[in-house]
This record gives structure tokens, C-alpha cells and sequence, in this order.
């Protein structure tokens, strides 16, 4: 019995794995792979590599579904992060993750160790990560708690980026009660990489040394992922999450790329969670090896840890190499060069076994598959929930205020779609300079060094859409991502993702989780945009509710050329204005999933259902947007999304440029005002505004016809700054453009700086 | 003309200010470790941006006893140019070759945005290239700008033309006493400055007013050394 720990026989007989999360079938699992009781030690080990967010038990069977391949990809999903081919020898290497259990507990380190973590995932592979994004889900701001979470969690993450100098290029916001006590953070990084440096995490060759560098391990982080694994984060303790040091981070990063930069690195892993267990175990996995590593070995910042501590921390700022043997030198070189400790702590063998030994004692001795290739797949039961069945579909009828411009005002006003600028502009969005699109355009644009190439990134989501829908509310992530992409002037490549949703154990959330991986998957064969990697995030439960199901995509573009690039505010007086896609569509589609109807009627905005989706009426929009923009037929594009058509145009509007839009619609029917609410501030997708100068509008329209896709004039960019929308003669709509900015530009910062 | 970008554990500005200068002049820039003790090989000395040493303690407060530091103080004695951006900035003003000291941001937090300023003296080896008054844009991108000097230094900085750009009045982004938000020292050669002209040297970057700095720079040491 060392350190005072419970012997394997009061492990078994007091039950201790169930504090563990293991469940009686699990522990006789593992009695069974071990042909004997696991000791403590190994119970932990076990416990935390067979938790939901090491062995995705739960989701595993849903993954598998998504589409993975492609010409372009170079690594799927099952390493750090995936890579896509953008030719000239240089690859695209990016992933999303969640860190949405820290983030509810302590939002500044919460936030700021996502960060932290899905950059390492990135240079582990041996690329320069040059962008960060992330996608954020808050309760609404009238609660001083969540001014805390929100305020706290951008800090976090602008406090991790910035100092470790990679640009937060982009991202989303939404603020929406059902995530007040369960805030989601999801943060993606993206680098560049060249063909013959990729790195993996693989621990291959017999003796090779083991090494762990970067920073001291402590206590802190311990059993961080079982946490994430359980229901309720606020039943949970503080010391699981970890603390994170940016400084510490940017050595390691220039410290690991020349290391791997040598090419004397068989591996290299990033210790995140499940820390050394997961890496080490992990590694081993994929070479089909074994490891002995002794933990008096590793350096540490506490006295008197245990294995069972050492194991389990999730200290941050931390990798996992295997070098050549013989050549651990070069390590020792360049991490003193960079302050760091690199030590070599065990070396691979060729038995299989995951073992850990202290000094001479054996602490632990595991088949590195009973861990990895073993853990039990939970096949959860799946039931589609009622609500589904009893939604409507004909037009809500709202009570307007005052007038449709108040309407457009307060809308504009609404946090999700208020600017950003509070939140962004705390982020350094430009260092690196090659930050071509800033965050307030469609998606993000970054220059690729040494070419006239640059990549689009965007993040995307909607659980409401995904609730009220959960198959077509997953294809509508996606297909938004890649108009988002298209109207910055990209091709769409590939994709990573975030699954963030509630408890899988009930079966009408794991119903939601399928149907809407189905959809994702739908999407992404149809807009050729394989899913490389991401992460799932369960158990978003608290007091019994649980979040929105929410899939966030991430997805990336290539565009050719820089002169390609196209952002989303308007440029001169005298252009035209177009609408590609059907302008009526609210008349049938309504307001079902609408921040308006959120607005108006929370009490029964979730009654309707989610506007008609068609892919072929997507794709041939999104077609004809970027072909346009490479033809050089437009000036400005943006998709209408979050608001609806009004709050798309007046986004336009609201620039530097100081101009004016001035739109007619013609229905061929009069209107109630109910129907003009519906094509206002419906949300029907599949539609893009572009502006086109005078002699280019021919060569638009012919573009459109031949794809068969809708595109109609609305009207002019003016150079008076006013904004007006006329239904055939009438004024129905008329205000300064700076009325309408002042609301949009002032919402959020009005709440966070009062 | 030779410029050497200092290195210190933490830049991260580094590699931008190479680009900047070998994109906007004739000139070669290299990074130099923190480490190095002897700078008299080059003609430029450019202390970048970023979080050196992490920014613990104080903004610039440790790696101003880095052994580079020395040699910094030794060239800009001899007259050689030394410019410091952003962390740089902090940097010089801790080493003591530039008065006064950068505090926190009036808002309390960080802040990244295309700023205005005004080129307030065209007779530095940094400006000459630009118009006197002249409104530039360049990015900022800080959480400790808050540029504080007492009313004598600033009187001081006024009286010798050391103020060499301002935020456009109104547009103070961080609390600056005077809207100051680059100097220079006595004589001339030494400039901080928080805005960072390396991130305004293409359009595509969303400004190119940065490049007259460089071009100034080079202009200036061309005067001085023939073209070479």
C-alpha cells in the first residue's frame, strides 16, 4: 500500500472507481483486461482514459458517420489536429475545441487554457499556428453573472492570445439564456505547415528515450477530464481547473518547431487532458508499442506527488516527445536556449504495456489497447423528442410596437446581433501581419507567406436552429460556414467541429446529437468539406436543463488570389444592390428560429418550426457568389443570416465609407404588416447580398440565370447615409444610417461598461 | 544599413519588424537573441513588440535587465538609431532612455484598433519623411499604453519638440497624458512609440502609412553613410 492509497481490495470493496465515474460494468471490464484487481494507480488511470471526453464513449458511434476523406486531406481525424493540402507544398493544419466545464467554473483560466491547449494541438503537429478564432455562448447580459462569465472569458482568451502573439482573427458570439449556467467556449487554431515537416504523436522504435518538456508538474488540473464527464460543473471543485502561462506557451512553441525542425523527433503529443496518461497512452496507441516511464523522473513544482497525482495532473504548457536515441541532446540544447526543461523520464518498448514505475517500484502495468482500442463504446439510447412533432408552421402573428424602423433598431440593439467590437477589439487581431479581413467581415482573412494565396476562416452555429430542427439545424451550420467563406471571396475546404450538447444519457439530447451529426454529414458531402478533427463536449446540463444542442463548425477557405478577397461593407455610391436567392422566402418560411421572434414572443418563439432548407438552392447560391467575386463582378458581399434581410443590408451599411442604401421591394401582392415582419426579419437561408457596380449588373444577372438561382435588383448604395426601404412607393422604412449604428455599435458595451 | 531586432523570451513582433524593414527598404534586418553583448556591428536597433519575459511584474520591467540592455544604452549613446514599439516602448522607458512610464489602459483592458495620429515634428530621423500635422493611420494593440509623464517632464518633451505623434484629439485610446503616444529622446535618435508602424506597410494590412517611418529611417542613414 503506497502513499497511504486504498489497497486494490478497498478499491473494490468500498466502491472507490465509482467516485471515479466508472461504472460497475466498466470496473469488471477492467478486472477482466487485467486478469487481476487494478490498483489504485490504474484505477484512476482507467477512469479518466475511459471518460466520455478521452474515449468519446458516448459519441463515438455518431462520429464515425462523418464524411473524413478527400483529395485534399493529408491528416483525418485520430491526431493533434487535421491537415488539408492548399498546394505549393504548404498545408492548412487547424481544430476546434471546447473548454466549456473550466469556463462555467473560473472563466478567465477556463477560457485562457482552451485557448492554451488547442494551440498546442497545433504546433504538435509541427506547424506555425498563425490565427485563432473561437465561438462563445453566454445567458443574456441583464444578469450581472453573466456580464461576469462573458467579460471574464474574453479577457481569458485575449489574455492567452495576445501574449503569446497569435492573432484572434474571428469568431461568434450568441447570448441566449439557455446557456446561463452552462457557457459554451469553444476556441479553434489555425497553422500553416510545409508537406515534409509534419509531425505526429507516435511512440515507434524500441529504447527510443521519452522525454517530457516544458513546464513543472503539479496538482493542479487533477481528474479535470472525469469532471468534464459528469453533470453539473458547479457540484465540482475549482482545483480541477488548471491554470494557464501564455509566456510559458510561446517559449514552448519556438522551443518544440525547432525541435521538430531537426527531424530527430520520432513524436510528439500535447499533454492536455488526462495529461501524461493520455499522451503517453495515446502515443503508444498509434505505434502499436509500449512505454515505461518513471515518474520520480519528471520535473515537478510540488513535493511528495504520488504516481496516481502525476498520472492524472493536467498541468498546462507541457508536450510529450520521443527522439531518436542518442539524440537527446539537440533537445537539451534548444530547450535551455528557450529556459525550459526537457528530461527524459522512460523509453518505448516493443511489450505493449503502459508501464509506470517509481524508481524501482512498478506503480502501474496496463496493455496500452485495454486503454485505447478497448474503452467501451456506450450505445445510448435514442428518442425523438415530442416538441418536434408539435411545431408550427404558419406565420406568428407579433404585435409591432411603434414602426418597422423602431423594430429594425431594436433588433439591431439585440446582443447576438449587436457588433462585436467590445469583445474583439480586446483581442490583438493583427500581429503576424498578415490579418488581410479583421473580425467584423463575413469570415477572417489571413495572408499565406510567400504567395498570393490567403485562407478564409469562420466559425459557425445555431442551437436554436438545431433544437427546432436537430438534422437540418446541423446542415445549416454548415452551410452558413461555407456562405460565409464564399461571400469573403473562398473556396470552402474542410471542416472542424465542436459538439456541444447536453446530457447523452437522456434520450431525447443523444436523439439531437445524431440527427444533427447526420446533418453535418449531409452538408459536408455537399459542399465537398470533409470533417478532419474537433472535439465533442457533453453533459452541458445544470438544475436540469440542458443547453441548446450546439454544433459549432469551424471550416476554412483558400482563396487563389489576394485580389480575390471580399469583404462584407459597402463601397460606393451609385452600385447596386442585389439579393442572389428568393426575397419572399419569409412569406412562406416565416419567422420559426428567428432572433426576432425571440425578440417579440420568447414565450413561444420555440413553436415554430425552422425555415425550408434546400442544399441545391445553397450550393447553386454560393456557386454564383463566388464565381462572381472571381470575376470581379462585385464589390461587397454578405450573407443574410442572424436578423434577416433588414439587418443584413443596414451591417452593410454601417462603415467607414459613410454611405446610404436605398431598396425597393415589389411583392406582387399587398403586404399585411405581419408578412413584413416575415420578409424583414425571417431568416430563411441560402441567400447573399452583393453590391455590383452599374456595368457589371448584366454579367450578375446572366451568372444567376444560368445556375437557375434568384437574383434581384433592390435597389442603390447612395452617398447620403441614410438608410430607406420602400415597398413599391411607400416608405416603410427610413433612418440615418448613423441612428442604426449607434444601436448596433453601442449594444453590448452599453451593458459591460455602464 | 544593418538593423538588428532584439529578441527577447516573449516578443512577439519580432519576425513583423523584420518584414517591415526589408519589405519597405534597401536595407537587411536580422533578430538578435537577448543574450548578446555587443551591438556594434549594426546601424539600427529595433526593440519589437510583445510580452518579454510575459509582461510579469511590469511591462518591460524584467527584460530590461536582460544583458542586451547594455548594449542598447551603448549605441544610442553613440548616436545610433533605437526605435522601440509597443513592449519596446516600455522597454526603453524602463532602461531609462526615454522619460516618463506606460500604465495601464484607462478602460482596463487591452485594445487592438486602427488609431489616428497626428505627426506633430517632421524633424526626426523617423519622421522626416512625413507631412508636419499630417493624420496617419496605424494600429495599436495594447492593454499598457497609458503613456504618464509629471508636468515637468511633459513641459520638458514639449519645449525640445520630443513629442513626435499624438492620438487625434478625441481619439486618445488609452488616457495618454497630452494624447502622447510616440516620443523620442533629447537628441533624436532614440524613439518608443506604442502604435506599431510594422503592421502598416501594405494596404492590404489596411494601411500603408507606416512605411514613410522606415523609408525615413533609411533615407536618414543613407544621408549619413552613401548609399552602400
Amino acid at each position: 500500500m503506497a502513499h497511504g492509497e486504498p489497497t486494490p481490495q478497498q478499491v473494490q470493496e468500498q466502491k472507490i472507481y465509482r467516485t471515479f465515474g466508472l461504472t460497475e460494468e466498466e470496473y469488471e471490464k477492467i478486472i477482466a483486461s487485467l486478469g487481476r484487481l487494478p490498483n489504485y494507480t490504474e484505477t484512476g488511470i482507467f477512469s479518466v482514459m475511459w471518460s466520455e471526453h478521452c474515449s468519446y464513449k458516448s459519441s463515438r458511434p455518431v462520429l464515425r458517420r462523418f464524411p473524413t476523406t478527400g483529395e485534399r486531406v493529408l491528416q483525418g481525424p485520430g491526431e493533434n489536429a487535421g491537415i488539408v493540402d492548399i498546394g505549393d507544398n504548404l498545408a492548412v493544419v487547424f481544430k476546434m475545441e471546447s473548454h466549456n466545464h473550466p469556463t462555467a467554473i473560473e472563466p478567465y483560466q477556463g477560457a485562457a487554457t482552451g485557448v492554451g491547449g488547442i494551440i498546442r494541438d497545433i504546433f504538435t503537429m509541427g506547424a506555425r499556428p498563425i490565427a485563432l478564432l473561437n465561438s462563445l455562448r453566454f445567458g443574456e447580459l441583464n444578469d450581472a453573472h453573466n456580464r461576469y462569465l462573458f467579460s471574464h472569458s474574453v479577457e481569458g482568451i485575449g489574455g492567452y492570445g495576445n501574449c503569446i502573439g497569435i492573432p484572434t482573427v474571428g469568431g461568434e458570439v450568441v447570448f441566449d439564456n439557455r446557456y446561463t449556467h452552462n457557457p459554451l467556449v469553444n476556441a479553434m487554431c489555425v497553422g500553416l505547415i510545409a508537406h515534409d515537416k509534419i509531425a505526429t504523436g507516435t511512440a515507434s522504435g524500441t529504447n527510443n528515450p521519452v522525454l517530457v518538456v516544458g513546464a513543472k508538474t503539479g496538482r493542479d488540473g487533477i481528474h479535470g477530464a472525469t469532471f468534464a464527464s459528469t453533470q453539473d460543473p458547479h457540484a465540482k471543485e475549482r482545483s480541477a481547473v488548471q491554470v494557464g502561462d501564455p509566456f510559458m506557451e510561446k517559449l514552448l512553441l519556438e522551443a518544440c518547431l525547432e525541435l521538430i525542425d531537426t527531424g530527430k523527433v520520432i513524436g510528439i503529443q500535447d499533454m492536455g487532458a488526462a495529461g501524461l496518461t493520455s499522451s503517453s497512452a495515446e502515443m503508444a496507441s498509434r505505434a502499436g508499442s509500449g512505454l515505461v516511464l518513471d515518474v520520480t523522473k519528471v520535473p515537478v513544482r510540488e513535493t511528495a506527488m504520488t504516481p496516481y497525482e502525476m498520472m492524472l495532473s493536467e498541468s498546462q504548457e507541457r508536450m510529450l516527445v520521443v527522439m531518436e536515441k542518442g539524440e537527446e541532446a539537440i533537445a537539451y540544447e534548444i530547450f535551455e536556449k528557450w529556459g525550459l526543461e526537457a528530461t527524459a523520464i522512460g523509453h518505448v518498448t516493443d511489450d505493449g504495456f503502459l508501464r509506470i514505475v517509481e524508481g524501482e517500484t512498478v506503480a502501474a502495468q496496463i496493455p496500452v489497447t485495454a486503454l485505447v482500442d478497448e474503452a467501451p463504446i456506450a450505445y445510448r439510447a435514442s428518442l425523438r423528442p415530442r416538441y418536434l412533432d408539435e411545431l408550427r408552421v404558419d406565420l406568428p402573428v407579433c404585435q409591432v410596437a411603434s414602426s418597422m424602423k423602431d423594430e429594425l433598431v431594436a433588433l439591431l440593439s439585440r446582443e447576438t446581433i449587436a457588433s462585436k467590437e467590445w469583445v474583439y477589439d480586446q483581442y490583438d487581431s493583427m500581429v503576424r501581419t498578415e490579418t488581410f479581413v479583421r473580425p467584423g467581415s463575413d469570415a477572417a482573412v489571413v495572408g499565406v507567406p510567400g504567395t498570393k494565396k490567403a485562407l478564409a476562416f469562420v466559425t459557425d452555429g445555431n442551437g436554436r436552429y438545431v433544437y427546432l430542427d436537430p438534422h437540418q439545424g446541423g446542415a445549416m451550420a454548415v452551410a452558413e460556414a461555407a456562405r460565409n467563406l464564399v461571400c469573403s471571396g473562398a473556396q470552402p475546404l474542410a471542416v472542424t467541429d465542436c459538439l456541444n450538447y447536453g446530457n447523452p444519457e437522456k434520450p431525447e439530447i443523444f436523439y439531437q446529437l445524431e440527427q444533427s451529426a447526420d446533418g453535418i454529414s449531409r452538408a459536408c458531402e455537399v459542399f465537398a468539406t470533409p470533417v478532419i478533427g474537433g472535439n465533442v463536449s457533453l453533459y452541458n446540463e445544470s438544475h436540469g436543463i440542458d443547453i441548446y444542442p450546439t454544433p459549432v463548425i469551424g471550416m476554412v477557405g483558400l482563396i487563389e488570389d489576394v485580389k480575390d478577397i471580399m469583404t462584407s461593407d459597402l463601397k460606393a455610391s451609385g452600385h447596386a444592390l442585389y439579393l442572389l436567392g428568393d426575397l419572399f422566402a419569409g412569406l412562406d418560411d416565416g419567422l420559426g428560429g428567428s432572433e426576432y421572434l425571440l425578440m417579440r414572443d420568447p414565450m413561444h418563439h420555440l413553436d415554430y418550426a425552422l425555415p425550408t432548407f434546400v442544399f441545391d438552392d445553397e450550393k447553386g447560391v454560393q456557386d454564383v457568389c463566388l464565381q462572381a467575386i472571381q470575376q470581379g463582378l462585385l464589390h461587397a458581399a454578405h450573407d443574410v443570416s442572424d436578423g434577416g434581410l433588414l439587418v443584413a443590408l443596414a451591417e452593410m451599411a454601417m462603415t467607414e465609407n459613410k454611405l446610404g442604401v436605398q431598396v425597393r421591394l415589389s411583392p406582387d401582392h399587398a403586404l399585411s404588416t405581419n408578412d413584413l415582419l416575415a420578409v424583414f426579419f425571417g431568416e430563411s437561408p441560402s441567400r447573399i447580398l452583393v453590391e455590383v457596380a452599374k456595368q457589371n449588373e448584366q454579367a450578375l444577372t446572366s451568372l444567376a440565370t444560368m445556375h437557375g438561382v434568384p437574383c434581384v435588383r433592390l435597389g442603390e448604395v447612395t452617398k447620403d447615409s441614410t438608410f430607406t426601404v420602400y415597398i413599391d412607393q411607400d416608405v416603410v422604412v427610413q433612418a440615418p444610417v448613423q441612428e442604426l449604428e449607434s444601436a448596433w455599435r453601442g449594444a453590448i458595451g452599453s451593458w459591460m461598461n455602464g | 544599413m544593418k538593423t538588428a531586432v532584439i529578441q527577447f523570451p516573449g516578443s512577439n513582433c519580432d519576425m513583423d519588424a523584420v518584414k517591415a524593414v526589408q519589405s519597405t527598404t534597401a536595407g537587411t534586418a536580422e533578430l538578435v537573441w537577448h543574450t548578446t553583448k555587443d551591438l556594434s556591428a549594426y546601424d539600427v536597433i529595433v526593440v519589437p513588440g510583445g510580452f518579454s519575459y510575459g509582461d510579469y511584474l511590469r511591462a518591460g520591467a524584467i527584460a530590461r535587465f536582460s544583458p542586451v540592455m547594455d548594449a542598447v544604452a551603448t549605441e544610442a549613446l553613440r548616436g545610433k538609431l533605437v526605435m522601440g514599439i509597443c513592449n519596446g516602448f516600455q522597454v526603453l522607458t524602463e532602461a531609462g532612455l526615454l522619460p516618463g512610464a506606460l500604465r495601464q489602459n484607462e478602460s482596463l483592458q487591452f485594445r487592438c484598433e486602427m488609431a489616428q495620429l497626428v505627426v506633430e515634428n517632421t524633424d526626426t530621423p523617423y519622421t522626416r519623411s512625413y507631412h508636419e500635422g499630417e493624420v496617419i493611420r496605424i494600429p495599436i494593440a495594447h492593454g499598457e499604453g497609458n503613456y504618464y509623464a509629471d508636468d515637468a517632464t511633459v513641459q520638458e518633451l514639449e519645449k525640445n519638440e520630443q513629442i513626435v505623434f499624438r492620438y487625434r484629439k478625441e481619439h486618445n485610446p488609452n488616457g495618454s497624458v497630452g494624447d502622447i503616444a510616440g516620443i523620442v529622446n533629447k537628441n533624436k535618435n532614440v524613439l518608443g512609440m506604442m502604435p506599431h508602424p510594422e503592421r502598416a506597410v501594405h494596404e492590404l494590412l489596411g494601411s500603408a502609412d507606416g512605411v514613410r517611418l522606415f523609408t525615413s529611417i533609411f533615407t536618414t542613414w543613407r544621408d549619413a553613410h552613401g548609399t552602400r
